[in-house]
């Protein structure tokens, strides 16, 4: 019974998950996805990849408020959006330095986190989720109203952000390849940010705030400061948007953008490392080849939502998890349970 | 009697129109078990809430190792040495039992923005959890998820986390509630090593368990202290008998 848990780096095959072998294939399949393209000829899907890999990177942020602190934020397009005009506008004043456009992203995500967070937090539950979409509202009409950067037409940017030595950002598969590294290194963060003491902190106070509480943690401190690496690093994914589209416009702060954004780490199945890529992953695969069929395509998105949500609990990694458990003959359980499992006395 | 470890002095709450806490006024000395009795919505829950600082009082002072406590947030009267036990349970469901109590012990080891060491396997958190697993032998359960654990086991982890803390005072309220009569004998035995060990504010309708542990016994009735004194005193106190014990018929 008493399994140790494996402190080694390294845990023996047969310990590996199944979810990790799946991803580390994909991830694999991904990091050859230029030369994959190149060989057969299609371009487009290298596109595809990229933005299924910035959007990923800001569901890993939101996943790490929402799947491992509970906090349902309903406004993170703002952070993309923040992100992304920290590109735009020092471009607009002819400044293209990389490191400070994206510098900016960060410092400014960061502190929006910061103030937005110090006042959303002292609320719970649906006020919350209320709350942080109406200062997500607030960053779209601001930039809505800025006709010096395009109100509602946006802002094309010609100049890319310029980075010294070799990187060029107006080479796709260097682009692409500064995306994927910046995914994983966010997921390396997420990973042991999740599972130190500041992790447990932030798991503890969405399990049993209450409890935290009386057993010495001052859990406001710790959800705020959660809420701003969760920003800053969203922050850094519109940077890269920017980048990658050549424009931007208030539309991608709108608050049905958050909403998907909390469909894709939902779907992927919440408070996992990985599921946030895979829900990106599948809701990027129904816009772009259900939107050539039907118009109807995020009917059909609905009707997963709700398959989803009926009959796999934690999205496609509890799936995933689920079918190790029939494989291996031992149940499975995610490393946190969803919202709804967790009230479970 | 040595300087009292806690005073509560004219603690009010209402909740609307009810008077959960009417006045209430007693001291716990160092080391003491001091046992709060009462019959149901008496206010003992109420009462326990606003001394661990869940609830916020309407009035009145409390002072705990001589310092009033009164305006502080729950965690930092944690951190000063109070800890609390919940009558329904209220445990980490999703953790194992082990990672409950060490986020326990984490705690009280300084601040916990450290983002990047992992804390399975930190033996300065691991090594006082276990004790207090022990403590209430929990041990062999370690690595259970919590959720699956019985409903005595769970109030046990209730104590064991409690103690993680490395309380002054421990506030148990109810630890006893919903229990069969096996489980019970355990969490008395677990309480009876304590008692002496540990000063301890006992909430409990047990009375085989009150009279076995109690120092001293305080019985609330409506939100207010109607006896206060020796076991022997409360147990021949006319006003107790009349309000509390005689309604359970014995
Ligand atoms: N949050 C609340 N809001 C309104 N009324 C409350 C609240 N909490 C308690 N009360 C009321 O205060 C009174 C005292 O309740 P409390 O739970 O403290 O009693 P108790 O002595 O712990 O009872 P029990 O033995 O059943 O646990 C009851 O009348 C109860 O209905
Ligand atoms: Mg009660």
């Amino acid at each position: 019974m008493a399994r140790k848990a494996s402190t080694s780096l390294i845990p023996p095959l047969g310990e590996i998950r199944f979810t990790t072998w799946f991803m580390l294939i994909v991830l694999l399949i991904f990091a050859l996805a230029p030369v994959l393209t190149e060989i057969t000829g299609t371009p487009f899907y290298l596109s595809v990849a990229t933005r299924l890999i910035i959007l990923s990177i800001a569901a890993v942020s939101l996943n790490l408020v929402l799947g491992y602190g509970g906090m349902v934020s309903f406004g993170h397009a703002a952070f993309i959006g923040l992100g992304a005009y920290a590109v735009g506008i020092p471009f607009y004043y002819d400044i293209t330095n990389g490191f400070l456009q994206f510098g900016l992203a960060i410092v400014v995500s960061a502190l929006f986190a910061l103030v937005t967070g110090a006042i959303c937090l002292r609320t719970k539950g649906v006020y919350f989720i209320m709350i942080t979409m109406a200062f997500g509202q607030m960053v779209y009409f601001t930039f809505l109203s800025l006709n010096e950067y395009g109100a509602d037409d946006g802002l094309s940017i010609y100049k890319l952000s310029q980075f010294p030595g070799p990187i060029d950002f107006t080479n796709k598969v260097q682009l692409y390849y500064v995306c994927f590294a910046s995914l994983i290194v966010s997921l390396f963060i997420v990973h042991r940010l999740v599972n130190s003491r500041f992790g447990m902190a932030i798991r503890g106070a969405k399990g049993n705030e209450e409890r935290m509480r009386a057993i010495g943690f001052n859990t406001y401190a710790y959800r705020l400061t959660c809420y701003v690496i969760s920003g800053a690093m969203c922050g850094f994914s519109g940077a890269l948007l920017a980048n990658f589209t050549n424009f931007l416009s208030p539309e991608m702060i709108d608050w049905t953008r958050s909403g998907e954004l909390m469909f894709m780490v939902i779907f992927g199945g919440t408070g996992t490392l990985f599921g946030p890529f895979l829900g990106t992953a599948v809701f990027l695969g129904f816009y772009t080849f259900l939107a050539q069929f039907t118009t109807y395509w995020q009917l059909w998105l609905g009707v997963l939502i709700l398959i989803s949500v009926l009959f796999v609990k934690g999205g496609i990694n509890g799936l995933i998890d689920k079918i190790e458990g029939v494989v291996r003959k031992r149940p499975v359980s995610a490393p946190a349970a969803t919202p709804a499992e967790a009230k479970d006395e | 009697m040595s300087e009292p470890i806690l005073q509560i002095e004219g603690l009010v709450k209402r909740f609307g129109g009810v008077l959960a806490t009417d006045n209430v006024s007693f001291d716990v000395a160092p080391l003491e078990t001091h046992a709060v009795i009462g019959p149901n919505g008496a206010g003992k829950t109420t009462l326990i809430s606003q001394l661990s600082g869940a609830l916020r009082s309407d009035a009145g002072v409390i002072r705990f190792k001589g310092e009033p406590i009164s305006n502080l947030p729950p965690h930092q009267r944690s951190l000063r040495g109070l800890a609390r036990s919940f009558q329904i349970t209220s445990v980490f469901m999703e953790m194992t039992v082990l990672q409950n109590v060490a986020l326990a012990v984490q705690a009280h080891r300084g601040h916990s923005y450290r983002f990047w060491r992992p804390a399975a396997g930190d033996a300065e958190l691991e090594a006082p959890a276990l004790e207090c697993l022990r403590e209430v032998s929990l041990h062999e359960r370690r690595d259970v998820r919590a959720a699956s654990l019985s409903h005595g086991e769970k109030r046990q982890l209730e104590i064991a986390m409690a103690l993680a803390t490395e309380p002054d005072l421990l506030l148990l309220d109810e630890p006893m509630a919903g229990m069969g009569r096996e489980e019970s004998e355990r969490m008395i035995n677990t309480l009876k090593d304590l008692k002496g060990e540990k000063t301890m504010l006992l909430v409990e309708h047990d009375m085989d368990a009150v009279f076995a542990l109690a120092d001293r016994i305080t019985v609330l009735v409506y939100g207010r202290v109607i006896a206060s004194g020796a076991p022997d005193e409360i147990r021949n106190d006319e006003a107790v008998r009349r309000a509390y014990l005689g309604d359970e018929g014995a």
